[in-house]
């Protein structure tokens, strides 16, 4: 494991933008990750953040959402926990399509599960772990 | 600032995405668009040049913005996305949405 650390944040949306900068330039720090890369991570993180803020937090300013970083040589783990109750990850199912294209929401974990190498969920819902590449 | 807007000078209203289209900042977009329409303005490019990344929150408040603007009788216009926005779109068949063209100068030429 090259690097590992952890951030924890009140669920304020404006905190969004500084976060996802400050992990990105901490994992790309070796300056060899492509664009397409650093986008993966960046929209990835955008997606958790918002939906733990939003929705794990119902955007509570007092409950916290955590976001821990491991990275190693060819990979970034992110682990981003909420204080809610958790939610059937299971049970979502956007699909795109003419039936949801005018749709406002719903695409955040599709999003996610076609931009990560990985996804999986803790048991109760409020625990998103995503793999991504590094390089 | 994350939005720029002007006007071009064949009266579409521009506004520039600087850095992302998020959660954060998605429902100021969609305000900076209502008031344009409240002022007369019907047609609009959004211009993602210097957008680097966007996600399903901003995804979704253009969809709005696309509808309110539609439901005024405008024409709305995406332009500037680059490779990795644009295949975020077409992952979500959103490209079937949006007139996107590749540069600003273009899509305010088709106007």
């Amino acid at each position: 494991m090259q690097d590992a650390f952890r951030l924890e944040l009140p669920s304020e949306l404006a905190r969004v933008g500084d976060a996802i900068a400050t992990i990105s330039g901490r994992c790309f720090a070796d300056g060899l990750a492509s664009p397409r890369t650093r986008f993966r991570l960046c929209t990835v993180l955008a997606e958790a953040l918002g939906n733990a803020m939003l929705y794990g937090n119902g955007g509570d300013p007092n409950r916290c959402v955590t976001i821990e970083v491991a990275i190693d040589d060819d990979r970034i783990i992110l682990a981003v926990s909420d204080q809610g109750d958790g939610f059937d990850h299971a049970a979502t199912s956007f699909q795109p399509g003419d039936d949801s294209l005018e749709a406002t929401r719903g695409r955040g974990l599709f999003v996610i599960r076609h931009l990560a190498d990985h996804v999986e969920f803790n048991e109760r819902g409020n625990t998103i772990w995503v793999t991504l590449p590094r390089h | 600032m994350p939005f720029t807007v002007t006007e071009s000078g064949n009266g579409v209203s521009v506004v520039t995405v600087d850095g992302q289209l998020i959660v954060a900042n998605r429902q100021e977009l969609k305000q900076i668009v209502q008031d344009a329409l409240d002022g007369g303005a019907r047609r609009f490019l959004l211009d993602f040049t210097p957008t680097a990344y966007i996600d399903s929150s901003g995804l979704g408040a253009l969809v709005s913005i696309s509808k309110r603007v539609r439901e005024a009788g405008g024409e709305l216009r995406l332009a500037g996305l680059n490779e990795d926005l644009r295949s975020l779109f077409e992952l979500t068949k959103l490209d079937t949405l949006f007139t996107i063209s590749d540069t600003a100068a273009e899509g305010l030429a088709a106007f």
